[in-house]
């Protein structure tokens, strides 16, 4: 209790501190000559305030949950590997180590591969094994979301636990926490992805001790933990009804357009050449009036499976009327052509034959054929279906909207009332990419994933969450807008000491009596939250990926709202290649380079040019902090991958 | 949990079961629809009478074969549900998709 009390005090330091700096620097501050940095760099400070804002609000609530209660002993549980390309070996030690759980269970084995050596091993271990079927052939497969989704179809079990392929459980996994869904309402309980192969130092910062601690703690006080993809336990019906919900909302969206597009389509059907067929037009009439009836069951919230039925069967009697008229004239064009034979020389059975077929040929292809003026009608309302014939499964439990299913996922559940858990103890052991590109990749992902969830459903938009929930999403999607405030943090340094420009316009004292107790508090609340967790390592990724983030948000944009691919990446789990991988870090090697340069020119300004001091000093050391948080990129790029002997 | 098919007229397939469906016996409704849809026999009923309770997983595999019968050209459609039945319906806006008919023997009279 005190130490909760100690870190509301210090957040409401930092906030009330960071509010008056900020303040300070937009309306006293800023150096209107120098606009175009000036503007930038307080803008990444606002950036930043409301950065640590959120953080605040996540740790306002922290806490540690007591001990769930024992488990329903007859409570069924499925256990699922995903796997798409990992090395047999691999799976299948996460694979028996699942089997070995002990709490009663199923095991069974994703292969999104559709591997026959994979197949063969988890028969060998007796352990299930499920792939794609036919129905996914030609259609969306919504990567892991589509492999799990496949699954839920194929078992039976009450709770789920996902592990990915390099996660391997711990035996009592599921005794310790199926407990939580004693409370009815719990749908997902959360545990931390620790991995067991990372050196010293920990130099691709593949492990998130303050994510996996103080923030899930933070947002499991506001009821806002979030499902992380694996380690993980859900609850079935939780995730069917995400699925049944939205699979009407789906239904919904999609009849109420395709039928708007319909009577588009009959409109333009109506001065086809073949319209003016008497027969094609009541056709048309037809069609055109199923369409209105159908509108006008759905504002009288008429069942969809109803209405689309009788607008089929109305179009479908429409066709067969217009098809009627066709075989007429067809008669009618066979029996000229006979009549002329017969005027002529007498033909063959044969003959008779390929003439029929050609004048058939004819008439299938004529640009009068009545049934020409309906095909685009039908192909209309073809689309209006209920089984969603887009998608594999009509229903898709686990979200599709973005390429981290996870976070989208748990976003829904809380929107539709239920709670989550994160439970704070270490029931598996993970394996973290060994090379600084498959890391890359891995951030590339989560980024991509999770920005693509704030473009497409908004979490503050979400109104059936409670604000706090909301804001719990938002500060996560906050946090991957890092890269642009960190360019703006690597280059005003550069810009004063190269070209002498300041973008603050303020005595020295005015500065720093604001900013220095912001600048103290906000890391003693770091130190705080953290709880002797090491974040040093994470803060740098933070900023020295600012390339990665960046195209993150960029690619992200470019998928929502122009529809680009993305260029999905599934992270290789082992280690893709030898040697430092300078390529990956070009953009950050240019910008140590600059910080360097700066750094030797303000040098020769301060002690050959006698320059201002303290602001000169200032930018020195600001740059010499940028280059130690960069420096992290050098050890990573020549990491060697993990030797156990080391640790 | 087990299912029954009965014929009724015009070549119309009932079918009906007792007690809970839901995640375990969901896979067997699917299996009974697929059965009569191979058998030619595409408008379907499912008799909800004597479903005492089910869950999301029941409410799926009756959307699997609405989706089933509506492929071979037919409907599936759903009778005679019990209160918790209508509640979850409701509760999940399935009931904006399917109608629920009074009695088998009616849903299709229309």
């Amino acid at each position: 209790m005190t130490r909760l009390f100690v870190l509301r005090v210090v957040v409401l330091l930092t906030v009330v501190l960071g509010i008056n700096y900020v303040t300070w620097r937009w309306f006293f501050s800023l150096n209107w000559d120098a606009w175009w940095i000036a503007i930038p760099l307080v803008a990444a400070e606002t950036y930043s305030l409301i950065d640590v804002t959120l953080f605040g609000l996540t740790m306002w609530r922290a806490r540690t949950r007591p001990l769930p209660p024992p488990p329903s002993e007859d409570a069924t549980v499925d256990v699922f590997i995903t796997t798409y390309n990992e090395p047999i070996d691999l799976v299948m030690a996460t694979a028996i180590a699942a089997k070995n759980i002990t709490f009663p269970h199923t095991t069974w084995i994703l292969d999104d591969g559709a591997r026959d050596e994979m197949r063969l091993a988890a028969e060998n271990a007796s352990l299930g094994y499920i792939t794609r079927g036919d129905e996914w052939l030609d259609r969306p497969r919504h990567a892991k979301a589509g492999n799990i989704n496949n699954a839920l179809m194929a078992t039976s079990g009450e709770y789920l636990l996902i592990l990915d392929a390099d996660q391997i459980p711990r035996p009592s996994i599921l005794d310790n926490t199926l407990g939580y869904f004693t409370d009815d309402k719990v749908a997902l309980v959360q545990t931390p992805q620790v991995f067991s192969n990372v050196a010293t130092g920990d130099p691709l910062g593949s492990q998130a001790p303050l994510f996996y601690g103080p923030i899930q703690q933070g947002k499991d006080g506001w009821n806002a933990a979030f499902f992380c993809g694996s380690n993980a336990i859900l609850r079935r019906d939780a995730l069917m009804q995400l699925g049944i919900v939205g699979y009407v909302r789906e239904l919904d969206r999609s009849i109420v357009t395709a039928l708007r597009s319909a009577t588009r389509v009959v409109q333009k059907s109506r001065s086809h050449p073949a319209a003016k067929n008497p027969a094609v037009a009541e056709a048309l009439d037809a069609v055109s009036e199923a369409i209105d009836t159908a509108k006008d069951q759905i504002k009288k919230n008429a069942p969809f499976a109803e209405i689309t039925y009788d607008l089929h069967r109305r179009v479908d009697e429409a066709t067969m009327s217009i098809v009627a008229v066709d075989i007429a004239s067809l008669d009618e064009d066979l029996r000229e052509i006979r009549a002329l034979a017969e005027g002529g020389v007498g033909m063959s059975p044969d003959e008779y034959l390929v003439d029929v077929q050609t004048s058939l040929t004819a008439l299938a292809t004529r640009e009068l054929s009545p049934l020409n003026a309906l095909e685009a009608v039908q192909a209309a309302l073809r689309s209006i279906a209920i089984d969603r014939p887009d998608e594999a499964q009509p229903v898709m439990p686990l979200a599709t909207i973005s390429v981290t299913e996870d976070m989208a996922t748990s976003m829904r559940l809380h929107g539709l009332g239920w709670k989550s858990v994160y439970h704070h103890e270490l029931l598996a052991d993970g394996l973290a990419p060994e090379d600084a590109g498959t890391m890359l990749t891995q951030r590339l992902r989560w980024a991509q994933g999770t920005m693509q969830v704030f473009l497409r459903e908004n979490p503050l938009l979400q109104k059936k969450m409670a604000v706090p929930q909301r804001l719990m999403y938002f500060a996560t999607m906050w946090s991957y807008l890092s890269g642009y405030a960190a360019v703006v943090y690597f280059a005003a340094p550069v810009i004063f000491l190269v070209l002498g420009i300041l973008p603050v316009s303020s005595e020295v004292f005015d500065f720093f009596i604001r900013f220095i107790p912001f600048f103290l508090i906000n890391q003693l609340l770091f130190l705080i939250a953290a709880k002797g967790a090491p974040t040093w390592r994470g803060q740098q990724y933070s900023l020295a990926l600012f390339p990665v983030w960046i195209n993150a948000c960029t690619t992200a944009f470019h998928n929502v709202v122009l529809g680009t691919p993305l260029g999905f990446a599934v992270t290789p789990k082992t280690r893709q290649n030898t040697g430092p991988q300078w390529n990956l870090i070009k953009i950050q090697l240019v910008v140590m380079g600059l910080l360097v340069l700066a750094v030797i020119i303000g040098v020769i300004r301060l002690f050959v040019n006698g320059a201002e001091p303290i602001g000169t000093g200032v930018n020195i050391a600001w740059a010499i902090y940028d280059l130690f948080v960069l420096s992290v990129l050098f050890r990573a790029t020549t990491f060697a991958g993990f030797d156990p002997k080391e640790t | 949990m087990e299912f029954r098919t009965t014929l009724l007229e015009d070549n119309i397939a009932a079918i009906s079961g007792e007690g809970r469906l839901n995640m375990v016996s969901a896979a067997a409704l699917r299996e009974a629809v697929g059965e009569v849809i191979t058998q030619d026999r595409i408008r379907v009923v499912v008799d909800l009478s004597g479903i005492e309770f089910m869950d999301s997983s029941g409410l799926g595999a009756l959307i699997g074969c609405l989706k089933t019968a509506r492929q071979a050209g037919g409907d599936l459609r759903i009778a005679a549900p019990s209160k918790q039945v209508t509640m979850v319906l409701q509760l999940s806006n399935l009931d904006r998709v399917l109608k629920s008919y009074d009695s088998a023997e009616v849903a299709y009279r229309d």
